[in-house]
């Protein structure tokens, strides 16, 4: 992760042969903080953590919270491997809901797991 | 109400009444709960006796032990750095288990006010500030401290102004977060004890500030 550190850096990192996260092999992106990243639109079946009101938004990479075994794969007394990375994600308000009212200013961060987020062009 | 009602009454009506646990159904996962743990005491993996005491110990569990974590982290810089890295380390540095879900503390600053909720379920620090109340489970809350925090907030009293932006964080996965309060001003003579004595559960939420 180090190299894409600061987040001015930003960016997916590409996959490489004995990389540090199982995530990479699985063809995850890998995003460094300050990333720009859109929430998959997916509606899918099952134990989802990834909330409706997000799905189809951008946000931004505020910081990598670790790696967990997929809930989406637990919740079927499944083992969960290989854990999956969980970003932070922080979402501007007036980007979520249009008729916001409140601070320009005003965000919302929620936990996003790697495999429903896409890099966006910054 | 019938005639033969023997108390001192000379009117006729019913009474509005909360209805027993009873008459409400149980639902597919109350009944999962029931059966699974009925069969771990009769297979004797614990007996009723454990898991009446640990409801009992969960249940009493209260604010309390995030209080000291939040007075600690105030008038100690150094733990104060080392809460806002880990959580669940920090609160064993003082005795505290704050258990194996990973905490998350965000803390408020003059420009910044932090509001925790779950959106998808109750998650909760729980081991830290005890079992999360109604309202932070109501679909009320949930739906809308995410769209319009600054009106639910303002009907738990908590007025913000302009320019403190306000960031709501949402448990959705495997963290759990508290707010770390502002210390108030005016309270540089307090000790360690007094200090946690007004750190209040919702202020660890975020709907409730001690310290604007």
């Amino acid at each position: 992760m180090s190299g894409n550190f600061p987040p001015g850096g930003a960016g997916r990192q590409d996959n490489k042969p004995g990389a540090k996260f199982a995530a990479e092999s699985f063809g995850f992106g890998v995003f460094a903080p300050g990333t720009r990243v859109r929430v998959r639109g997916a509606s899918l079946p099952g134990h989802i953590r990834t909330p409706y009101f997000l799905r189809g938004h951008e946000g931004v990479i505020e910081s990598v919270a670790g790696k967990f075994p997929n809930p989406e794969d637990l919740a079927y007394g499944r083992p969960g491997m290989p854990p999956r990375t969980l970003y932070r994600v922080a979402f501007r308000q007036p980007d979520l809901w249009p008729a916001y009212a409140g601070s320009g200013q005003d965000t919302l961060i929620a936990d996003i797991f790697e495999h429903w987020l896409d890099e966006r062009p910054s | 109400m019938s005639g033969d009602h023997d108390h001192d009454h000379d009117h006729a009506h019913s009474h509005p009444h909360r209805p027993d646990i009873e008459d409400s159904d149980f639902d597919d996962y109350q009944l999962m709960a029931e059966a699974v743990g009925e069969l771990l005491i009769e297979k004797g993996i614990f007996a009723a006796e454990d898991l009446r005491r640990t409801i009992e110990a969960i249940d009493a569990i209260g604010p309390a032990q995030g209080a000291r974590v939040v007075a600690r982290a105030w008038v100690d810089p150094g733990f104060r750095a080392r809460m806002l890295a880990d959580v669940n380390a920090a609160a064993a540095e003082i005795g505290i288990d704050a258990g194996p879900i990973p905490i998350r503390a965000v803390a408020n600053t003059p420009g910044l006010h932090n509001v925790i909720v779950c959106t998808l379920c109750s998650c909760y620090p729980r081991l830290l500030i005890g079992l999360p109340p109604d309202w932070y489970k109501s679909r009320a809350y949930r739906s809308r401290v995410v769209r319009e925090p600054r009106v639910v907030l303002a009907e738990f009293g908590t007025v913000l102004p302009e320019d403190v932006a306000v960031q709501v964080h949402d448990s959705t996965a495997d963290l759990r977060y508290l707010v770390l309060p502002m210390r108030p001003r005016g309270t540089e003579g307090m000790d360690e004890e007094a200090l946690a004595r007004l750190v209040a559960r919702d202020c660890m939420i975020g709907v409730a500030v001690i310290d604007r």
